[in-house]
């Protein structure tokens, strides 16, 4: 095992970790101002393919990330009319909104089966990104570093900015922000849009950068992992970060063991792994007598004013 | 939980897709109406894609005799019984039920239609009016195993299968065999991903193989995942299903095309005919429901020339890559020399032959 083989084990564990940490790290921010989306996956597609026939139409692949914000965004704003304006049941609507982008990203992506795109990969020059050593630092799209640079901006714009504070107000106690004179629903259409683009840009990760192509649900359950990636990261931004890494691991081990003639585990238990390292993380939390101590207090619940 | 929310979604899908069916116009009664239940969509470029050519293919031989109608994302669950009742309701009197999954669903719609003939495709239950189709995917494998062991410089080969299925057990075999006859210290590592798609899974596995030495890899899996990776990497691989050469000009060798427009030219005909009867079909390059794509440009004259060969005797059925003496991972002698294992043991097949290195 030489460095050769950990730099290139490392590289694809950054490759399946990036799209569920961006996706997480919208997520998070969405529950924290009280509302849950489970539209990931569905937010996810439909960034996979705004984020491709954005590159295709343009030949710019930083378009085409911008575009799978865009969209991803779009999609989310469309939850959060129905939810925030008409008080629909927040887990039916997510889940119809999973069901919704994943049509929707078929029938946008009809024109676009089969063509590909260059890979968007390093911007580094290659004696840095191409570099047997130094490719585990500069070898990566760029949309890996905007993941890593986002954990720390996100986490200061929730602790220490005033409009981070509103947000979490929102989250815990919507009428009392409501009562001193914070738009709850604006925050929280700010919310949802703001993790509506990151999923959209974690969905164009595997559309531009992965396999640069479009397929239908091509993302392949990515957007559930990154929900439960949320609840095992207990709504902390430094443990989602670890815990996006932890579960891009088990799913590398599941693939090393599996190409090294190990069978120690069924295959099934692996896929199910980051679900019941979740469990787990739930069950040691509320063992521990802090239960959700850090899950908003309002999440799920519709906001309803008296006035 | 992806699972129900696939499902959910495939059954909206479905349901728009017999929507659009249900509107076409009524059609003369002496026309032969033919029904196709599709797994995947039409667009995947991969097995739905070329069964869907199959059903084209039916319309263009036979024109004004017939009229086909399919259902897209019909998923491999009970959801699939209603989707095939409904094609045999409008009238179907032969339905093509296109993948494995669909079993005992045809199973049951066909005791309740007993004027309507099935077909499902590679399954093992059949009935008065069901019958079983296949195609011998496994010569095709037998074709990439040579040009692999032919081309490979490590000696390692990566394969990504999907479940341990016969079929794909047949395939790991024949392309490990067929490397061995080409160079005999040949390895192939397997990895399942336990799914027939999954892009970024795919992606990552070969990644992984990769990194683990194999320098040529091949997929039972849907998508050209790895053949992107492989491309990126300066390394090669082959199509699945179709040719995938547009997704990497350079790392595409060749690929297995499965066409089956003859088979299904064939059951149209025989139900114009009157001749239908049960029957088990298993296909394959003597027939023309298997071929190999154009050989991509980074293939050698003797791999091609050496591949040439195993298509040349398939054809005329003097070669058999299932021939003694064959080992099991184990060592086991499974197979006597001289040997030839018969297509009942082939479609049964639940060990890998030695050299295979897997979990499973």
């Amino acid at each position: 095992m030489g460095a050769d083989f950990i730099i290139a084990a490392i590289i694809t564990v950054v490759g399946l970790t990036t799209p569920i940490l961006l996706a997480g790290i919208g997520e998070l921010v969405v529950e924290k101002s009280g509302v849950l989306n489970l539209g990931v996956e569905g937010m996810m597609l439909t960034g996979a393919i705004s984020g491709f026939a954005v590159t295709v139409i343009t030949g710019n692949p930083w378009a085409g990330v911008i575009g799978a914000a865009i969209g991803g965004a779009l999609a989310s704003l469309l939850f959060a009319v129905l939810v925030l304006q008409l008080n629909s049941n927040q887990v039916a609507t997510g889940l119809a909104l999973t069901i919704f982008g994943t049509g929707l990203s078929s029938l946008l992506g009809l024109s676009f089966t089969g063509r590909i795109v260059a890979p968007f990969l390093s911007v580094f020059p290659a004696s840095l990104s191409a570099d047997p050593i130094l490719k585990v630092i500069f070898g990566y799209s760029p949309i890996v570093y905007f993941a890593l640079l986002m954990v720390p901006l996100t986490a200061w714009f929730l602790k220490s900015t005033r409009a981070g504070l509103i947000l979490r107000a929102v989250g815990e106690n919507d009428l009392s922000a409501h009562s001193i004179g914070y738009s709850v629903r604006r925050v929280r259409y700010a919310a949802i849009a703001f993790g509506g683009a990151m999923a959209g840009i974690g969905g164009c990760y595997f559309s531009l950068v992965i396999t640069p192509m479009w397929a239908e649900k091509m993302t392949a359950g990515r957007g559930w992992i990154a929900l439960a990636l949320v609840v095992f990261a207990g709504w902390r931004m430094g443990r989602l970060l670890a815990g996006a890494y932890f579960f891009g691991i088990l799913m590398a081990l599941e693939l090393y063991a599996k190409a090294s003639g190990f069978s120690f585990l069924p295959s099934q238990f692996w896929a199910a792994m980051p679900y019941i390292m979740t469990v787990v993380a739930l069950s040691f939390i509320s063992s521990r007598g802090t239960a959700g101590a850090n899950a908003p207090a309002c999440l799920g619940k519709p906001f309803l004013p008296s006035t | 939980m992806t699972k129900i929310s696939r499902r959910t979604l495939m059954k909206g899908a479905g349901a728009i897709a017999t929507a659009s069916v249900i509107g076409k116009p009524a059609l003369a009664a002496d026309k032969l109406k033919i029904g196709f239940i599709f797994l995947g969509p039409i667009g995947d470029y991969g097995w739905t894609w070329a069964h869907n050519k199959g059903r084209e293919a039916v319309e263009a031989a036979l024109g004004d005799k017939v009229e086909t109608i399919y259902v897209e994302n019909v998923a491999e669950d009970a959801s699939a019984i209603p989707q095939i009742r409904d094609l045999a309701q409008q009238g179907c009197k032969l339905i093509f039920t296109t993948s494995y999954g669909y079993m005992d669903q045809t199973i049951q719609v066909a005791g309740e239609f007993k004027d309507v003939k099935f077909e499902h495709c590679t399954g093992f239950k059949r009935a008065d009016n069901v019958s079983t189709y296949n195609s011998k995917f496994h010569e095709g494998r037998a074709v990439l195993g040579t040009i692999a062991g032919k081309q490979s410089k490590s000696g390692t080969l990566g394969y990504l299968g999907s479940f341990k299925v016969p079929e794909v057990v047949l395939g790991v075999n024949s392309f490990t065999l067929s490397a061995q006859r080409q160079n005999k210290d040949a390895k192939v590592k397997l990895v399942m991903i336990d799914s027939w798609f999954d892009p970024p899974k795919e992606a990552a596995a070969t990644e992984t193989l990769i990194n683990l030495g194999c320098d040529i890899v091949t997929t039972h899996t849907d998508s050209p995942a790895a053949l992107q990776t492989l491309e990126q990497k300066g390394l090669h691989g082959f199509g699945q299903g179709a040719d995938m050469s547009s997704f990497a000009p350079n790392a595409h060798l060749t690929a297995i095309l499965d066409i089956w427009g003859p088979y299904y030219i064939a059951r149209a005909q025989a139900m114009l005919d009157g001749k239908w009867a049960s029957t088990d079909t298993w296909w394959g390059f003597k027939e023309g429901t298997v071929q190999i794509a154009p050989y991509g440009k980074d293939v050698t004259k003797d791999a091609a020339a050496a591949a040439d060969k195993v298509q040349a005797g398939y054809k005329d059925g003097s070669f058999n890559i299932f021939t003694g003496p064959i080992y099991a991972q184990d060592g086991t002698l499974k197979v006597k020399d001289g040997e030839v294992m018969k297509d009942a043991d082939l479609a049964t097949i639940d060990w890998f032959v030695k050299g295979v290195e897997s979990a499973s």
